[in-house]
Parts: C-alpha cells; sequence; structure tokens
C-alpha cells in the first residue's frame, strides 16, 4: 500500500479512496486535484430502471436508423474468448472484422476484435493497416485474482505482442470486502504497465450487487485512470442491462463534468439484437450526447450481434425481411 | 484512426395513427341509456390544442337537460342500490375489461382533444382508468369489510364535476367508487375535454349498465353549477381549482349534501443533498412537466438544499434541454399541447410576472409549431416565498426553484401556501423522509418518486387543496353513510 | 353424441396437474373413479408438485397485487366459458355459476386484503412501525369431496389471492372436475407450478403432504375426519400452520388471512 499511482494522478490509491470516503485511513494526503471527484452517489433503483425502460421505448426515424445501424457496427468489438479458439478462427474473424459484409461495401468495419492473449500476434498481423483495433483480455481474465505480479506482466506481453486495447477486470474480491484502496491500486498499475494501449476496466455488475455499488465502482475505475469502464466479461450468466448501462453513463458524466476527462462506456454480454444495441445508443446519446456516439467512447463487446445489425442493414435497404443464411457465420 | 463523424440520434417523428378513432361530428347528451338532443339546443364545439382543428361538436346543457339527467340518475337509484353487491361488481369488471380492450382508441382521442402525450395517456391514463374501474370493482360486494362494525349504504344520486387535465381519468376516478358503493350518477366533463367521456357512455352501454345509472351532461361552467346546486342530488364531487371549489361548497352550504372538493396545489419537490441526484432530477422533471404541468398535484417549486443547488440545476437544465416539445400524437414527444388558449394566456402572464418580480427565466431552445397552443418547459430561479410564482398554481410546465438549508426550513417553505395537495420529498436517508412526511402539511408525500397514482392509494388534499379521499378503502367513504352493523 | 352411429368419440385420458403441464403419474398407475379412469398420484408426484410450487413462489408473490388479480379474474372468465363442461361432468348449473362468482369474489381481496388486514402501528416512541401481510408460502391443500367443484374453488381461491402457491389434493371420487379446473387453470394466465392438482387416493397422499417439511401451511378442510389426528401430528415436525374451515362453503378475507404472515417493520423518525 502507499506505492505511488499513475502520471497525472499522482497521490496514491489509498488516499484518494480514503478523500472519496470509501474507506477510512490517515495515510496520505489529498491533492486539490484529487479531492472530491471519487465521491459516488446514491442511485435510487427503482428511478433509475424506470428512466432506462422509458429510454428504451423510444421509437426511431427511418433516416437515424440507417446511421444508427452503421455506428453500431463502428463501435464493435467484435470479440471471440473460447478455450477453442485457434489461429484459424482467428483469421476468419479479422476477415469478417475488416469487411462484415462482402456483399455490401458501404458496411463499416468495426472497431475491434477481442480474443486471448495468446491469439493477439495473430490478430495483430491479419488486421495490420486496417484500422481494426487489437484488444486483448488480461490480467487473469475472468475472476482477476492471479498474482498481480503476474497480472501485470500479461498485460505488458499482450501490448507487446500488438494489442492496442486491454480489457482487464476490477477485483470484486478486493472491492465488495472494502478494499478499495487496493483495487483502485490495481488498476492504476495497470494503467502504466497498459503503456500507450487503452485500458478498460470490466466491472462485472452482475457481481455487484447493486446500482450503488456500479456507480460506486464506476468513480474509482475512473479515478484509477480507466480509459473506458465495461459492464461485463460475457463469462457469467448476468451481463449487461439498460440500468446499468445508464448508471455508468451517469457516473461517466459526473466524472466528465468535475474533471473535464471524457471515459468511455463499454456494454458487453448478452446483446445479441439490432434491438438492443439501438437501446444502447439511445441510453448513451440521451446521457452523455453526441461526443459519445464515436468507437472512441461507445463500444459493444458482442459475437452474434454483428450479424443481426448486417441483417438490418440489408433489411433497410432492400425493404425485405432477411434470412440468417445470407450471412457468413465466420 | 480518429473518428471524426458524430452521429446525432434523430427520433421524430413517429406519429400513432388516429385511424382507430372514429369521430361524430356531433354527440348528444348521454342521458337515461341513450343519446339524447340538448333541450337547451345549444351546443359547443371541441378542438384538437395542439392543431387548433375542429374535432366535433358537443351539446351544451341547460337547466332542463340538468334536470332529466337528475331524474334519470334518480330513477335508476333505488334499483342500482338495491342490486347484489357481486352483480355490481361483474358489470364494473366489465367496464374495466373494455376499457382496456378499447385502450388505444381512448388513448389517441385522450390526445386529440387533449393535448397531452401520447405515450402518456397510453402508458399512465389508460391503464390507472381501467384498474380503477377494476379495483372498485371488487370492492362492491365487500362493503361490509370496508368500515369495521359498521354498515355502509349509498348515499343515491351523485354529481360529479371533473376538470380538463386526465379526462378519462377523473371520469374514471369519480364514477367508479360511486357505482361500487351504489349511488348513480350525473357527471360533468370539462368544456374542452368531453369526447374520452362521450366515448366512455358507449362502453357503458355495451356492458349493459342499467339505464340511469351514470348519465353523462356536457356543457360549459354554467352546467356545473346548475348540477351542483340541484335540489335532488344527495352528493357532490368536484375536481378542479380552488377558486370555483369554494364557490361549489357556497352553493351547497345548508343544503346538507355531501361534498367531497380535489382542488389545486403548489407542491413543493424537496430535494436534499443526500439524495440521489441524477433520479432526483428526473423527478423533478416528471414532477413539473409530465402532463404539460396541468396537474393538482404537480411538483411546481423546487426546493433544493443550498450545498447542491449549483450541481442540481446544472443537471436539471441539461435535462430540461433533452425534452421534446411537440406534436402530442408522436410517441417520441414529452411535452405536449397546453390545453386552450385561456390557459396559455395565464401561463404567460403569470411567467412575466415572475421575471418582473426579479427570477432568472431559463427555456431551452425549442421549434414550437406554428399553430396550436405551446410553451416551453421553463425554470424560474432566484424565486423566493413572496413571488407569485411560488404562491399561484401556474398549471403550466413552469418550475419555481428557491432554495433551504436545513430539514427544518425545508418544511417550514413547503408548508408555507394556503395548499395542501402533495410534496416531493428526496433523499436516501429513511429516517428523514419519515421525519418531514409527518411534518409536510399534505395529503400525499411522494419520497424518492413522484407523480405515483394507484386505486389502491388515497389521493386527495388538506387546507386549501380539498377535503376527501379517492383511491384505497379511504375511498368508499366519500360516497357511503355509515350506521351500525343491525342484529338479527 | 354417438348414437350408436359410426363415429367413435376419442376418450380423454384424465391425468395430473403439476408445473403447468399435465404429466401421467411417475407410478403409472391410476384408478376408477366417476365413470372414468384417472391418474393415481404417487407421493413422488406429490414431491415434484411441491418442488414446483415452491420454485413458482417467488414470482407468483412478486407481482403485484393488481396483476394477481387480474389474472385470477381471467381465470373466472375462462371458468365461464367452460360452464357446459364442468355441467357435462356432473356439477349442478347453480354450483358451476356460484363457483365462478366466488372466484370473481375473491380475485377483487388481492389488492384490498392489506388494507383490512395490515396496519400502521402507534408505538410509544419515535418510529414508524407498520404491519404488512404477506404469503405464507407453499400451501398443501385438501379439497372437499363435494360438492367438487365449489369446494374446490373454495378452498383454492383465497390460498392464490393472497400470494400464496397450492398443491391442491382433488377429491378423490369427482376426479373430473379438478382436472378441467386444471385446464381451466392451464390456459388462463396463471404461471406454471402455481397450481397443482392431483387426483388419486387421499388416504395415500394427505400423510406424505402433511409430513412435508417444505409445505409451509395445510388447509385439512376437505380431509377425511379420522385421519385429521394423525395428519395435525404429522404436521408439527414442521411447524406446519394448520386451517381447517368450519363452514368450508363460506366466503370471507378471513380464509384469505388464514394463509396470510404479518410482518412488522420499525424505522426511525428523525432529521
Amino acid at each position: 500500500m502507499g506505492r505511488p499511482g499513475v502520471s497525472d494522478r499522482g497521490t496514491s490509491g489509498v488516499a484518494v479512496a480514503a478523500e472519496a470516503g470509501l474507506v477510512a485511513s490517515g495515510a496520505g494526503a489529498p491533492t486539490p486535484a484529487t479531492a472530491g471527484w471519487v465521491r459516488a452517489s446514491p442511485v435510487d433503483a427503482v428511478g433509475l430502471e424506470e428512466r432506462a425502460a422509458s429510454l428504451a421505448s423510444r421509437s426511431v426515424k427511418r433516416e437515424t436508423k440507417r446511421a444508427a445501424l452503421h455506428l453500431a457496427v463502428r463501435c464493435t468489438d467484435f470479440t471471440t474468448l473460447e478455450g477453442v479458439d485457434t489461429p484459424g478462427k482467428i483469421v476468419q474473424l479479422c476477415a469478417k472484422a475488416r469487411r462484415p459484409d462482402p456483399m455490401d461495401r458501404s458496411v463499416p468495419a468495426v472497431a475491434a476484435v477481442c480474443v486471448y492473449p495468446e491469439l493477439v500476434a495473430r490478430a495483430a498481423t491479419e488486421l495490420a493497416g486496417s484500422g481494426v483495433k487489437v484488444a486483448s483480455v488480461a490480467g487473469s481474465f475472468p475472476a482477476g485474482l492471479g498474482p498481480i505480479s503476474a497480472r501485470l506482466e500479461e498485460i505488458r506481453w499482450v501490448v507487446a505482442q500488438g494489442a492496442d486495447e486491454v480489457d482487464i477486470v476490477l477485483n470484486r474480491s478486493a472491492f465488495l470486502s472494502g478494499r478499495y484502496g487496493r483495487a483502485f491500486d490495481e488498476i492504476a498499475e495497470s494503467r502504466h504497465a497498459a503503456g500507450g494501449a487503452h485500458l478498460k476496466v470490466i466491472l462485472e455488475t452482475g457481481e455487484l450487487g447493486s446500482y450503488d455499488q456500479v456507480r460506486r465502482a464506476s468513480a474509482l475505475a475512473m479515478a484509477a485512470g480507466a480509459d473506458f469502464i465495461k459492464t461485463s466479461t460475457g463469462k457469467i450468466p448476468a451481463a449487461a442491462t439498460l440500468p446499468v448501462a445508464l448508471c455508468m453513463a451517469e457516473a461517466i458524466r459526473e466524472h466528465h463534468a468535475a474533471t473535464g476527462i471524457p471515459v468511455g462506456l463499454k456494454v458487453a454480454g448478452g446483446i445479441r439484437t439490432a434491438k438492443q444495441a439501438w437501446q444502447y445508443l439511445v441510453v448513451v446519446f440521451e446521457t452523455l450526447g453526441s461526443p459519445w456516439m464515436t468507437p472512441d467512447r461507445f463500444r459493444i463487446g458482442a459475437s452474434s450481434l454483428l450479424n443481426d445489425l448486417l441483417m438490418q442493414i440489408r433489411k433497410e435497404r432492400t425493404g425485405a425481411y432477411q434470412s440468417a443464411d445470407s450471412f457468413t457465420n465466420d | 484512426m480518429a473518428d471524426v463523424e458524430r452521429v446525432h440520434l434523430d427520433y421524430a417523428p413517429a406519429p400513432e395513427s388516429t385511424d382507430v378513432v372514429r369521430l361524430a361530428p356531433r354527440y348528444g347528451l348521454f342521458i337515461d341509456g341513450t343519446f339524447v338532443e340538448p333541450r337547451s339546443g345549444r351546443e359547443l364545439a371541441t378542438i384538437n390544442p395542439a392543431t387548433e382543428e375542429h374535432l366535433a361538436v358537443v351539446a351544451d346543457a341547460g337547466t332542463e337537460d340538468v334536470d332529466a339527467a337528475v331524474a334519470a340518475a334518480r330513477a335508476a337509484a333505488d334499483g342500482w342500490s338495491r342490486r347484489p353487491g357481486r352483480e355490481r361488481a361483474k358489470l364494473l369488471y366489465r367496464v374495466a375489461r373494455h376499457i382496456q380492450e378499447r385502450a388505444r382508441e381512448f388513448a389517441v382521442l385522450e390526445t386529440m382533444d387533449g393535448g397531452k402525450p401520447i405515450k402518456e395517456s397510453r402508458d399512465v391514463d389508460l391503464p390507472l382508468a381501467a384498474a380503477h374501474f377494476f379495483y372498485y370493482a371488487g370492492w362492491a360486494d365487500k362493503l361490509e369489510y370496508a368500515f369495521a362494525g359498521r354498515r355502509a349504504t349509498a348515499l343515491g344520486v351523485a354529481a360529479q364535476v371533473i376538470p380538463w387535465n386526465f379526462p378519462l381519468l377523473m371520469a374514471a376516478w369519480k364514477i367508479a367508487p360511486a357505482l361500487a358503493t351504489g349511488n348513480t350518477v350525473v357527471l360533468k366533463p370539462a368544456e374542452t375535454t368531453p369526447l374520452t367521456a362521450l366515448l366512455l357512455a358507449e362502453v357503458l352501454a355495451e356492458a349493459d349498465l342499467p339505464p340511469g345509472v351514470v348519465n353523462i351532461v356536457t356543457g360549459g361552467p354554467a352546467t356545473g353549477a346548475a348540477l351542483v346546486a340541484h335540489p335532488d342530488v344527495d352528493k357532490v364531487a368536484f375536481t378542479g381549482s380552488t377558486e370555483v371549489g369554494k364557490q361549489i361548497q357556497r352553493a351547497v352550504a345548508g343544503t346538507g349534501k355531501a361534498l367531497s372538493l380535489e382542488l389545486g396545489g403548489k407542491a413543493a419537490n424537496i430535494v436534499f443533498e443526500d439524495a440521489a441526484l441524477d433520479q432526483a432530477v428526473e423527478g423533478i422533471v416528471n414532477g413539473i412537466y409530465f402532463n404539460q404541468g396541468h396537474v393538482c398535484c404537480a411538483g411546481s417549486r423546487l426546493l433544493v438544499q443550498e450545498s447542491v443547488a449549483e450541481q442540481v440545476l446544472e443537471k436539471l437544465k441539461a435535462r430540461v434541454a433533452t425534452l421534446r416539445v411537440g406534436d402530442p400524437l408522436d410517441k417520441n414527444t414529452d411535452v405536449g399541447a397546453i390545453n386552450s388558449r385561456a390557459q396559455l394566456e395565464r401561463i404567460t402572464e403569470l411567467v412575466a410576472a415572475g421575471v418582473e418580480e426579479g427570477g432568472e427565466l431559463y427555456q431551452p431552445a425549442c421549434t414550437l409549431p406554428q399553430r396550436g397552443f405551446w410553451f416551453p418547459p421553463t425554470v424560474i430561479t432566484g424565486v423566493t416565498q413572496s413571488h407569485r410564482v411560488a404562491q399561484e398554481e401556474i398549471f403550466g410546465p413552469v418550475l419555481s426553484v428557491l432554495t433551504f438549508r436545513t430539514a427544518d426550513e425545508a418544511v417550514a417553505k413547503a408548508n408555507n401556501t394556503r395548499y395542501g395537495l402533495s410534496a416531493g420529498v428526496w433523499t436516501e436517508k429513511g429516517s428523514k423522509i419519515l421525519w418531514m412526511a409527518s411534518r409536510l402539511r399534505a395529503g400525499v408525500v411522494w419520497a424518492n418518486t413522484f407523480n405515483r397514482f394507484d386505486p389502491a392509494s388515497p389521493f386527495g388534499g388538506v387546507k386549501e387543496s380539498g377535503f376527501g379521499r379517492e383511491g384505497g378503502v379511504h375511498g368508499l367513504a366519500p360516497y357511503v353513510r355509515l350506521g351500525a352493523v343491525s342484529h338479527g | 353424441m354417438d348414437e350408436g352411429g359410426d363415429r367413435i368419440e376419442v376418450r380423454k385420458t384424465y391425468k395430473l396437474f403439476i408445473s403447468g403441464e399435465f404429466p401421467r403419474s411417475e407410478s403409472g398407475r391410476s384408478y376408477e373413479a366417476d365413470g372414468v379412469r384417472a391418474a393415481l398420484a404417487s407421493r413422488k408426484d406429490l414431491r415434484d408438485a411441491v418442488s414446483a410450487a415452491r420454485g413458482a413462489l417467488d414470482g407468483w408473490r412478486g407481482r403485484t397485487a393488481y396483476n394477481r388479480g387480474q389474472i385470477l379474474y381471467r381465470v373466472a372468465e375462462i371458468m365461464q366459458g367452460r360452464r357446459a363442461q364442468f355441467v357435462a361432468e356432473g356439477a349442478e348449473p347453480e354450483e358451476v355459476d356460484a363457483a365462478i362468482d366466488r372466484w370473481v369474489w375473491y380475485a377483487g381481496w388481492s389488492d384490498k386484503i392489506a388494507q383490512v388486514a395490515g396496519s400502521v402501528n402507534p408505538v410509544a416512541g419515535p418510529y414508524f412501525d407498520f404491519t404488512v401481510p404477506e404469503p405464507v408460502g407453499v400451501v398443501g391443500i385438501a379439497a372437499l369431496e363435494s360438492p367438487a367443484l365449489l369446494g374446490l374453488v373454495s378452498r383454492l381461491a383465497p390460498v392464490l389471492t393472497g400470494g400464496n402457491v397450492a398443491v391442491v389434493l382433488a377429491s378423490e371420487t369427482r376426479p373430473r372436475t379438478a382436472v378441467t379446473m386444471a385446464e381451466v387453470l392451464a390456459t388462463s394466465d396463471v404461471p406454471p407450478g402455481v397450481v397443482a392438482i392431483l387426483t388419486g387416493r387421499r388416504g395415500e397422499l394427505l400423510p406424505w403432504l402433511a409430513g412435508h417439511h417444505d409445505v409451509d401451511a395445510l388447509d385439512l378442510t376437505g380431509a377425511p375426519t379420522e385421519l385429521i389426528g394423525g395428519l395435525e401430528a404429522a404436521a408439527a415436525d414442521s411447524v406446519t400452520r394448520l386451517v381447517r374451515s368450519t363452514d368450508p362453503l363460506a366466503e370471507s378475507p378471513d380464509d384469505v388471512v388464514a394463509f396470510l404472515e404479518m410482518k412488522t417493520v420499525w424505522h426511525p423518525i428523525g432529521r
């Protein structure tokens, strides 16, 4: 404890967390820059869920639908995280990532592919020059409970292999037992280890137990240096929901208002249909506005979603409902 | 690679079709189970306040028509009150189900006639109206359990006058408990919003409600006055402005008629520093912009704790700027049309007064349609207790903002009004919610929520917001006479 | 009907109602009653029914009272539609009408019982203190032998309206009515598992029901008198609540309250 945090954050994780009232500690003095902005607002669950439900029922204009569908594709982190992922699988994934619909060149490439560390190098080769990023999970994904030295080393390793983006998990064991300083420090150290790659912190919201916790975890991760906060690993049944995304978006808005730093939001887990993607876009748009309607600040982690987006895009273009047979499986 | 292209999500328009509504050019009065021509020979036109388009012509009932309606209600009263409760119940259940079947038709008509967004008429007004009939149907055959040890008997003929802000819902709130307890009804809808009441008459007839049990007389203020003053009426129920409520109370003085009043309000929506602030902002917005602020229990005064005032106002203004004002039939519209030209003038006048008295005006930029009656959602900050906009009911989408330092001060300011209908309290501290609730002089206290209605939940005011409750077992009381249970 | 002509009727198989489905008894047994062969439920069927009921409890009690009332009203709608079938299977027409009306009556209690049975308690201190009635949980019901329909409805409706789930041991001599009622429940919006209806030998099944530790309350109104003592003793093993109505065909909110637990909550009042 008491190890210095990263770059412009300056002060130690424990001190910042202490100042925020997240943990009682006398160690370290907060700087004016850090004091106050790790504070997390309480969240009323009923009110939050009502707001999310009302956003979910927004009707979309025809002309906007096409742009929204294209945006959803451009914001997709096309993901495969399976024990059976082979180089062959990665080759196919990357080809689809670069050109999702071979029959329609106007469909843009996705934002990134997301793979396990072992497959990073191959993905980097396949995607060279395409503009599609390589994202890797790291840090003892998905539980995040390996030795910290190994977790940091894994981050450095995947970046060396060519990863542009690193997705790590929040240490829920530390967080839920009140060791906020520890959780903070690990993220700060991971941010440092990632170097020039951007860091997404997965909160695994399905395990946190309440929206208050989601808000607090969001604030903590952002204070510790996350470039993106992400809902889920996709490895447990409880995944992204609209209220959770709204809660995180509100936290991002608060953080931006207090510090001027725009953190991105990634929703992942269980998002399979274009309709769902659209609903998440609405939540982000209504809470954070058009500056967040870009892959630099919004991502959807998904695999089967892409084909549903393509089907909807083609339906908008041709007017006919599509069959899944018309789109590549990978 | 930097992404320069930003996408602005555009929702409008997603218009609800009006095909489901079949408007007749003219409507008569619904008396004794059928539609009849008004003996007065007079009629009124009703328009769509969003477009100023003519919708239909309805009757303007005169004293002879009111006489006929009351006579029909009286003739039906004995039979209806003697009807076994379980049969009354089954008829009322039918009404509830029929309303559900035709919910879309009712919702579109309500929006066309009154100006409220279709999202609200569809998601709030209609489900609640059906639920009210469903709820009170279930009391019709259980009255012996509603008032322990007392026998509840119907009062007789109830005269009911309702406002234009929730036309169908107010009709349901009035008719359902009256019928459940064995009374018969003469209902006068508001002048600018008669159409859903007339469609309800159709539904009542389809449900085989006996003729005369419910009569509907449309008309202007004179019709209402005649109805209330009619000597053969046993009970008067009124929802509307405090001013008219006082006139009615004077009119029935000394007559022995039972009276219940649900009048105006100037509710304080109180936000503490320890509130869930983002949800509180949603609650503030819902509190005053729901139904364009045409709500007696609207949270029209924001009392925000000074320590978070700046933060809350910043969030509030950003949120208000996202409200969509426009075609009420568009499913994405948040704020619809002002109900009438007269109401628009009143709102405009009061807001001007607010600015003149020193308040600071915030209105988001929005393009308002050319035709129709519109007012943008408005926030007036820097308001003090003595300002007109802090004391007078505006009944429009206008929020007056005041600050406070302590809970005691919040209570004092909240109570410093002749009204007492509702109040909102936003804090995550449970004991403070209960402390505030015990001290606020209001008939309804919403904690960490606002504008919540349910047929099982009693609603009504104190002080000059009226007396009597609608909803819950308490909502039966205004329609019955209580006597001892007879033994043997 | 089939007047010695050529058309052969399709005969109905009378099965159990568990988890929203109509399985035969896992024992494969059936018995003859009421002119037909009906499934003869075993203790394992009973075990499955209780398990399904437990699984359905949270969903059923978690709905709003209004929603439950609507669903129960829908049951009455479907019963009305099957009036002729009930009569053809032996119920008196007046009994069917009375059963439908009784179901409607109880449906209307779901969103009212809290105001009648609950309270705000004026304790001597700065506390807000309220008592709210909650469903007791899984209720085992011995329906009346006769009248088969009204007897079943009179015991089942008050249990469901309070938010409980039920495992019903139907009339042994008149199983057809119970199976038709099961069909009604299956085709209205009652979620699977909320009600199970088992036909069979009550003498065989009741002791298992009474002794089941995961049954929260027992309505023994329809149980054979000679068994009552033993059943009540078996119920004592898990402190199961016992209800025996002295006026089984009357209707009263007391029958709803009998299956409710009173929960009292305190909270300080203060700044």
